[in-house]
């Protein structure tokens, strides 16, 4: 019976990608007519400007929000698995902004000197600044024990590092910087196919290492003495699992910019979806979760005020918040019960 | 000697480098059930921590089945022993069963995939400790004492040979408690299980265990058997008791006594006194006893509550000294109170009718 259901929650889950992916490739400021498309994969004479418009534009940046819409729900799911916490996530242990800063620093300095910087350099930077956060929040934690408190300092260090972003961008006043500006506020737009390859490569490396983690993390999951007495090295589990979510949001902010409430959300929408907790079927569908929820997030802030468009964390906060806070209510009734 | 099956030599433990409790030397056989006793705090739960390497012994070793056991890599350990902790879990949407059978987890390949043989034991472990009904049920949702039974089950279906519990009574109602150890001694017996455990209830630990480590300020202050062990005024000195009694003869353990000149003489015997005793103990009245025979049930309570016990040697006889004490504390006191049915008592118990009889010539009954 519960395989049943699990079955129908992955058909499900793979079904809405599928239909959100091809709504993306078809909705725009010109509407692609979906007879079209098969027209326009099979290079068998479509229309040459629709083509341009798939095949350049709207399909690599769908892609890029499927990746890394699932990229940021394997984190938040990892994180919260780390800190035992519900709210754990990227973007509320600061850890997105810590990325988005030091990615900032980087495009800036070349900027100056003319460079165009590569995919890789992004991401590099990004993880360097996630792990410096990562750290960060890593201590706090063994100074507070109070989970509540955890968070709101990944919060404020997340404002922090906002701010210093901010600063950095108003004052670095220069043409360039226009795109600097936009990424700084999260946005999927201007994704190349060069971008793609290395986050498909660096993504799905990532993940692919956290589904082998699955066995894993079902033992943490019942606790650090428990795990440990089922033979678990609690100490390797935990840097792999620290760097391995470093790297997935570092990936999702080195091309999109910080992206709020994605991390924390989906894990737990995919949770009721599937009426379990075991990781091994959580994980898979925490990745398709978060490709449907950017994806549908960001055809949204492409086309609900066109042309103007809006940044993806306002559209994902609308969608993610009111589910977090559901979530926390829910939790709330049951240890009550 | 035969070697123990489990044994630490001179093992030091603490926490931080610092040394908590030292020179650790204990050892068991394997089916053998070994419990660890002392007061709040003595440092039970870090010496089964350093058993169990959750913690690193500062100096020393811990040996099981020839090997030391820093030297185990953690599976092969997982399959040789397992734990019930006083660690509170929160596994989400867990059901009972889920949770009993992450105790396959040093048995399963790579992505943790349950066999058919695996199911099967957990089905097992489930029945051997009688969860059944609890087996669907949301693990987060049960009561503690609920869960400290699923936790023995998934410690059991771990299949190890050696068990290590932290106070796992502690939630328990006393039937449970009873079907508990049940469990652990019917798995020592017949799977030749080794355990290991702390335990704050005396008169379980004393019934079930076959041998007893006390733990008292930084040291083992005695290893042994419980007829070793529970001797004389020893728990009392090992609990550091100043307030109330423990009796080592029955494990009872009685409040502190009142003090005075005693109000009220008890004519009791054969279990009917105690519950009077404690009566007069609350109404805090101070009181006298007699006449008890030193093996007498009501005896120990006696002798822990009352101002003074008119006592007869072990199946002594009654002499006339002996009245005549009595009589001078039913002289002393207000009332008399006759707790002894005299029409069930034996013929050495004559003594008793000559008592009330005085009493009641004085109106005192």
């Amino acid at each position: 019976m519960k395989n049943k259901r699990f079955g129908a929650a992955f058909m499900i889950l793979g079904g809405l990608l599928m239909i959100s992916l091809i709504l993306n490739i078809c909705i725009g400021s010109v509407n692609v007519p979906l007879k079209d498309i098969p027209g326009i994969f099979l290079k068998t004479g479509a229309n040459e400007t629709y083509r341009d418009i798939v095949l350049n534009i709207r399909f690599p940046r769908a892609l890029a929000a499927a990746i890394l819409g699932g990229g940021l729900a394997l984190s938040g799911y990892l994180l919260q698995t780390f800190f035992h916490n519900p709210i754990a996530g990227p973007f509320t242990l600061g850890i997105s902004s810590g990325a988005k800063l030091v990615v900032a620093l980087v495009m800036v300095a070349s900027l100056g000197n003319a460079l165009k910087l590569s995919s890789w350099v992004m991401i590099i930077a990004a993880f360097a600044g996630a792990m410096v956060c990562m750290g960060f929040v890593i201590l706090m934690s063994g100074v507070i024990d109070q989970m509540a408190m955890l968070i709101v300092s990944g919060v404020m260090i997340g404002y922090i590092c906002s701010a210093v972003t901010d600063f950095i961008v108003t004052f670095a006043d220069d043409a360039d910087i226009v795109n600097l500006h936009n990424w700084s506020k999260g946005s999927f737009s201007g994704m190349t196919w060069e971008n793609v390859k290395v986050m498909a490569v660096v993504t799905g490396i990532a993940a692919i290492g956290v589904f082998m983690m699955s066995k894993p993390v079902s033992a943490y999951e019942m606790g650090e003495s428990y795990a440990r007495n089922m033979g678990l090295n609690v100490r390797v589990f935990r840097i792999l699992l620290v760097l391995l979510s470093s790297i997935l949001a570092a990936c999702v902010t080195a091309f999109a910019g910080p992206v709020s409430f994605v991390g924390i959300a989906v894990p737990h929408l995919v949770k009721k979806l599937l009426g379990t907790s075991r990781p091994i079927l959580l994980i898979p569908a925490c990745f398709l979760g978060g490709s449907v929820f950017c994806l549908v997030c960001d055809l949204l802030a492409r086309t609900l005020f066109a042309p103007t468009e809006l940044s993806i964390s306002t559209v994902t906060a609308v969608f993610g918040a009111p589910a977090v806070i559901y979530i926390m209510i829910h939790r709330r009734k049951e240890k009550a019960v | 000697m035969d070697r123990d099956y489990f044994y630490t030599e001179s093992m030091t433990v603490g926490y931080q480098g610092v040394p908590l409790i030292k020179d650790i030397a204990i050892g068991l056989k394997k089916g053998e059930i070994l419990t660890l006793i002392g007061p709040n705090g003595a440092g039970k739960t870090t010496i089964l921590k350093s058993l169990i390497r959750q913690l690193k012994p500062i100096k020393g070793v811990a040996v099981l089945d020839g090997v030391k056991t820093e030297t185990m890599n953690g599976r092969t350990f997982a399959r040789k022993l397992s734990v019930v902790l006083t660690e509170r879990i929160h596994p989400e949407m867990m059901s009972c069963r889920d949770v009993v059978a992450t105790g396959r987890y040093p048995y399963t390949g790579k992505f943790g995939i349950l066999s058919k043989e695996d199911e099967a034991i957990v089905d097992a472990s489930i029945r051997l400790v009688h969860i059944e009904a609890l087996s669907e049920r949301d693990f987060t949702k049960i009561s503690d004492g609920q869960r400290q039974r699923v936790m023995l089950a998934r410690a059991l279906c771990q299949q190890p040979d050696v068990l290590v519990l932290d106070e796992p009574t502690s939630f328990l109602d006393v039937r449970y408690k009873l079907e508990f150890l049940s469990v652990l001694q019917e798995m020592a017996r017949k799977e030749k299980l080794t355990v290991m455990m702390s335990l704050h209830e005396l008169d379980l630990a004393e019934r079930i265990s076959d041998k007893i480590v006390c733990v008292r300020g930084d040291h083992v202050d005695r290893f042994g058997t419980p007829e070793e062990i529970f001797t004389g005024s020893y728990i009392s000195e090992l609990y550091g008791m100043t307030v109330g009694s423990y009796d080592a003869g029955t494990g009872e353990v009685e409040l502190q006594p009142v003090h005075g000149e005693p109000r009220v003489f008890v004519i009791a015997g054969n279990g009917t006194g105690k519950a009077v005793f404690r009566r007069l103990q609350r109404k805090g009245i101070p009181f006298a006893a007699g006449i008890l025979w030193e093996n007498d049930l009501d005896y120990p309570s006696a002798k822990a509550l009352a101002e003074a016990v008119v006592s007869v040697a072990p199946f002594g006889k009654v002499s006339e000294a002996h009245l005549m004490q009595a009589k001078k504390w039913i002289d002393a006191c207000d009332h008399v109170i006759a707790a002894l049915d005299l029409s069930t008592a034996g013929e050495t118990a004559m003594c008793f009718e000559t008592l009330c009889d005085y009493a009641k010539a004085q109106g005192k009954i």
